[in-house]
């Protein structure tokens, strides 16, 4: 008998197995990847400490302490559904159900693809995946990249690509269009941007934050952005710059690309190739919810968190008894509040079934508090309003379930 | 593409056992543990299957099992994700082929 599946072994599920187990429940953790560790495998990056964040080494870190623990980790593993039959769950998977009454889905996130002409030609790739092949299979994606797409991410992966020695030499916009949306537009790039201004792809940048947060110097900042870029450690921030195609016969040759105006129209007759064999389109990361839509749970759209988020309380429970969630899934945040938020789910769950002792009301109040520590922390956030957004979902559920829970209380 | 050996953070990864695969009846040499994608890549092959009805070229896209571009024929089994499965000593990888489109035909015939 299995008493906890966790779906995804990356910070949230791992740390969520290895709080269950403490408590002395059984866990299994399936994830589809060929080794546990999720996303946070291929993050490298130095704090402001000076420290490396490796995501491997933390990685291996948890797994080691949830084996030591004997929670069961299986990759290789797709769900396919989840529902739910009397008492359990039922976790379909292509390696037959299991079935076990607490369910964590810690399936995190995914990345918004932006569709540019001649993206199907092979060399061009998610810039995610340019990440992975890099950190995690050591394997070179190109000796010449281009960058569609200016975000937090991109700017992150562009970094640890520079580290591995891989060269990329242009950052260009995606053309506006219905898909790309804000994200070819100059001047709502530069705004998003000016929210990690601190931690500074470029002096310039930082510098010129400040004027920058007000909208006529922005305007003004924009029109005279340099034609050729800025550049973030040796590769120019295009912001005036958008792809218009990417060409090739059996695979990438190159970006065609033009010159745009603040607003992210193409100025005819600036049209301009450049050469590469690799492109990675940055479309930003969004949670990746299908299952606990495919169980059930009821949603809401919360932009700061990224998109379509399950309802959740702050204690990581779903509306769905047994169900449980942690990490991106409930908002796009760093790996480190995936790890508190996985604690959290896990003495939640534990409580849940009955386990810990008088105490565990204490434990899971701490947890709490350290999801907040660990974000006001953070280096780097997604989404600068991403406290408003968390804050928005759990006033919901308070008013949705709150009560629903104090009258049950009045009647038990 | 070249592998990356030597990684001035992540540190040298020069201990791994070496196997050889087949990818449309040639055969490469992968790195034991790694995928079918990241082994193809290596030996330089980018192109995993032609799009079922049009023929044209695709590769990995996501690399993480998400979008189903790199599907590829494993030991005889079609679409399987190369950036999720383990090369095994002696797999015969196919690359995904072009599908007769009966339908298009027929309108076409009209």
């Amino acid at each position: 008998m299995i008493d906890v599946i966790v779906i995804g072994a990356g910070p949230a599920g791992l740390a969520g197995a290895i709080t269950c187990a403490e408590y002395g429940l059984k866990v299994t953790v399936i994830d589809e990847f060929v080794r546990p560790g999720g996303r946070l495998i291929g993050q490298l990056h130095q704090e402001p400490s000076g420290e490396w964040w490796n995501g491997i080494k933390e990685s291996t870190r948890m797994h080691n302490e949830a084996q030591k623990l004997s929670v069961d980790i299986r990759c290789g593993v797709s769900v396919y559904n989840l529902e739910k039959d009397k008492d359990c769950w039922n976790v379909h998977t292509n390696i037959g159900t299991l079935i076990a009454p607490y369910v964590l889905v810690a399936t995190g996130a995914a990345e918004f693809p932006i569709p540019v002409p001649g993206w199907t030609l092979p060399g061009v790739m998610s810039i995610g995946a340019a990440q992975v092949m890099t950190n995690v299979h050591r394997v070179e994606v190109g000796k010449k990249g281009i960058i569609i797409g200016a975000n937090i991410l991109a700017f992150a992966i562009l970094n640890e690509l520079q580290i591995a020695g891989i060269n990329v030499e242009h950052i260009v916009l995606p053309e506006k269009s219905p898909l790309s949306q804000k994200a070819g537009e100059p001047e709502e790039v530069l705004k998003s941007l000016l929210n990690a201004a601190h931690l500074a792809p470029s002096p310039i940048l930082r510098l010129g934050s400040r004027f920058m947060r007000n909208r006529g110097f922005r305007k003004l900042g924009m029109k005279f952005y340099p034609k050729s870029g800025v550049k973030v450690n040796g590769t120019p921030l295009q912001l005036r710059k958008a792809a218009l195609e990417i060409l090739g016969k059996d695979q990438v040759e190159g970006v065609l690309t033009a010159e745009i105006d603040v607003n992210g129209n193409v100025i005819k007759g600036t049209e301009k190739i450049y050469e590469a064999d690799f492109v990675c389109i940055a479309g930003g990361l969004y949670p990746l919810a299908e299952l606990t839509a495919v169980a059930g749970c009821p949603f809401q759209y919360v932009p700061e968190l990224g998109g379509h988020v399950p309802l959740h309380s702050e204690k990581m429970e779903t509306p769905l008894e047994g169900l449980f969630v942690a990490g991106n899934i409930t908002g796009i945040e760093s790996g480190k509040i995936a790890m508190a938020q996985g604690t959290t789910a896990g003495i939640s769950i534990a409580k849940h079934a009955g386990k810990g002792s008088t105490d565990i009301n204490k434990k899971l109040e701490q947890a709490l508090k350290n999801v907040h520590a660990v974000r006001q922390n953070a280096a780097i956030q997604f989404n600068p309003e991403i406290a408003n957004g968390r804050r928005k979902i759990y006033e919901l559920w308070e008013d949705l379930y709150g009560k629903e829970q104090d009258s049950l209380k009045e009647i038990g | 593409m070249t592998r990356i050996i030597d990684h001035p953070v992540l540190g040298k990864l020069d201990d791994r056992k070496k196997i050889p695969f087949t990818f449309d009846g040639k055969v490469y040499e992968a790195f034991e543990t790694e995928t079918i994608a990241a082994a193809l890549l290596a030996n330089g092959v980018r192109t995993l299957r032609v799009h079922e009805e049009s023929g044209t070229p695709r590769g990995f896209y996501c690399n993480i099992g998400h979008c189903m571009e790199c599907r590829v024929n494993v030991n005889g089994q079609a679409n399987i994700r190369a950036c999720l499965t383990v090369v095994k000593e002696n797999m015969v990888v196919e690359r995904g082929k072009q599908h007769p489109n009966i339908v298009k035909r027929m309108v076409e015939n009209l």
